[in-house]
């Protein structure tokens, strides 16, 4: 039952990740692309930890893979800022 | 046996594409791009050739030939890169 | 046969992943886009690393092959964004004669896969190196090939990346720092470089009996001095002075102090005694990882600090003091 629930959790994140990825080639601008990416990303990958951690068991390893998680959250969220802010400046030039 | 084959192939074509580039490319960074290519190349078909399977260990020595590989190859294109920079510099002047 | 299929679909996938990521950094001619597609190789090749089961590469080449030298090539883009490049054209023959070199190339690396793979049922040194394992001092065999079986291999590699840094160091100035960096960075800065220290600390400590040791950690700690330096720290976290030059020899000067060590004591040339060698591997990793930091961040920094002199500057003084 847990592993069913863990396979689904997996699943709909990799969803997420195919989206997001769908999102970065299709969509017109770069504010536009990293809003994807960013948005399917983190949930993607939130989700895919859920589901490892869920599968592993050990509350150890589900600490590391938060950590994990956590630290993704913060290193993409910095760097989508930088790249748009650094966009924003190029078209102010 | 077919993953070290599958493997040691493919670090063979990277080396290939590599020195290819590292030849036919005219400016200094598309050459050292193309040079750690070729050098990742030659990495993996050691390593490739390490693996024995899921059930035995592999083995340590092209492992630790590798890593050591690694560091000298970055403080090599450092001192490209450097060499580069100076030359620019002083065809500026 | 099924089932063999199907563990082997993310091996293909990978080399195929791998061989096209390398095919568009080479033939891209937007040089920014080659070196970020290259950055992404070398992050790929730190899964077929974990793949092939050798975990001390995937966090070398994760810290190094994609994050290092990715750092190194996109701030030398910086660099060539001023000067006009001259894009001669290859003529065809030249073409065909890089493609036959190439292919012969490829036959002389086929020729050595047949002889070790098949050729000769190689007597192999994994089996030496594991069954000594016990009286090496630590527990990961990486480590141990690398600090003791082969300690002589790794004190001279040490050489050549201070050689390297000498060269940088020697041929030009260092780059001018960046600006301040705005409040988001900084915040990152803050959570990051503290828990790259602590990782490095770790990476150090665990490499003795699991994957890490002074290579991953040097370059762990290189990445936190980069960091610094991009928020707009011009010393990247260096200390100056005397005290960085110190940390530059660290590794090789502890190398060879603990290597006379044993011989004065008897022994041959680093040919710890067993008891001792668990805690002398230790103490020259924690140097050797002072060291590679150092010259890692100095790299990337492109040249002398500010105010170290160069042999023209040291010959000019000269002059006007006399």
């Amino acid at each position: 039952m847990i592993d069913l629930l863990a396979l689904i959790l997996v699943f709909s994140g990799i969803a997420f990740f195919f989206f997001g990825a769908i999102g970065l080639l299709r969509l017109p601008d770069l504010h536009s692309r990293l809003h994807a990416l960013t948005k399917a990303d983190n949930l993607g990958l939130g989700l895919v930890i859920v589901g490892v951690a869920l599968l592993h068991g050990s509350p150890l390893a589900a600490l590391k893979l938060l950590l994990i998680w956590l630290l993704v959250l913060l290193g993409s969220a910095a760097s989508a800022h930088l790249i748009s802010q650094y966009a924003l400046r190029r078209r102010r030039q | 046996m077919t993953q070290v084959l599958l493997y040691a192939l493919t670090g063979a074509v990277l080396f290939m594409l590599g020195v290819r580039a590292a030849l036919l490319r005219d400016t200094v960074l598309p050459r050292l791009l193309a040079l750690n290519v070729s050098g990742a190349g030659v990495f993996l078909i050691f390593v490739s050739l390490a693996y024995r399977g899921d059930s035995l260990p592999t083995d340590p020595v092209p492992h630790a030939l590798v890593l050591t590989g690694l560091v000298v190859a970055v403080s090599a294109t450092a001192l490209a890169l450097a060499l580069n920079r100076r030359l620019r510099e002083m065809d500026n002047e | 046969m099924m089932s063999q299929s199907l563990t082997m679909l993310p091996d293909l996938v990978l080399a195929a992943m791998l061989i096209g990521l390398a095919w568009a950094a080479l033939s891209s001619d937007d040089l920014r886009r080659g070196v970020v597609l290259f950055i992404a190789f070398g992050l790929l090749l730190a899964i077929v690393w974990a793949r092939l089961h050798a975990p001390d590469l995937a966090l070398a080449e994760a810290a190094i092959g994609a994050g290092l030298s990715g750092a190194l090539l996109l701030v030398a883009l910086r660099d060539e964004a001023g000067g006009k490049e001259t894009a001669g054209r290859v003529s065809q023959v030249s073409r065909w004669m890089v493609d036959l070199f190439a292919l012969i190339m490829a036959c002389l690396i086929g020729w050595v896969l047949w002889l070790t793979m098949y050729a000769e049922p190689a007597e192999r040194l994994a089996q030496l190196a594991n069954s000594m394992l016990e009286h090496s001092g630590v527990s990961n065999p990486v480590t141990a090939v690398l600090l003791n079986y082969r300690a002589y291999d790794t004190l001279l590699e040490l050489v050549v990346v201070l050689t390297a840094v000498l060269g940088v160091l020697v041929v030009g100035r260092e780059r001018r720092g960046y600006r301040q960096a705005g409040p988001v960075f900084c915040g990152l800065v803050h959570w990051l470089v503290p828990l790259l220290i602590v990782t490095a600390g770790y990476l150090l400590w665990v490499g003795a009996h699991a994957p890490g040791g002074a290579f991953q950690a040097g370059a762990t700690l290189a990445a936190a001095g980069i960091v610094l330096r991009l928020a707009g720290n011009d010393a990247a976290g260096l200390l100056d002075g005397m005290l960085l030059r110190w940390s530059l020899v660290a590794g090789i000067g502890l190398f060879l102090l603990v290597g006379l060590g044993v011989t004065i004591n008897g022994g041959l040339f680093l040919q710890y005694p067993e008891a001792w060698s668990g805690s002398l591997i230790l103490v020259i990793e924690s140097a050797a990882t002072a060291s590679i930091a150092a010259a890692l961040v100095l790299a990337y920094r492109g040249g002398r600090p500010d105010g170290w002199l160069s042999v023209a500057d040291y010959d000019n003084n000269r002059e006007v003091s006399r």
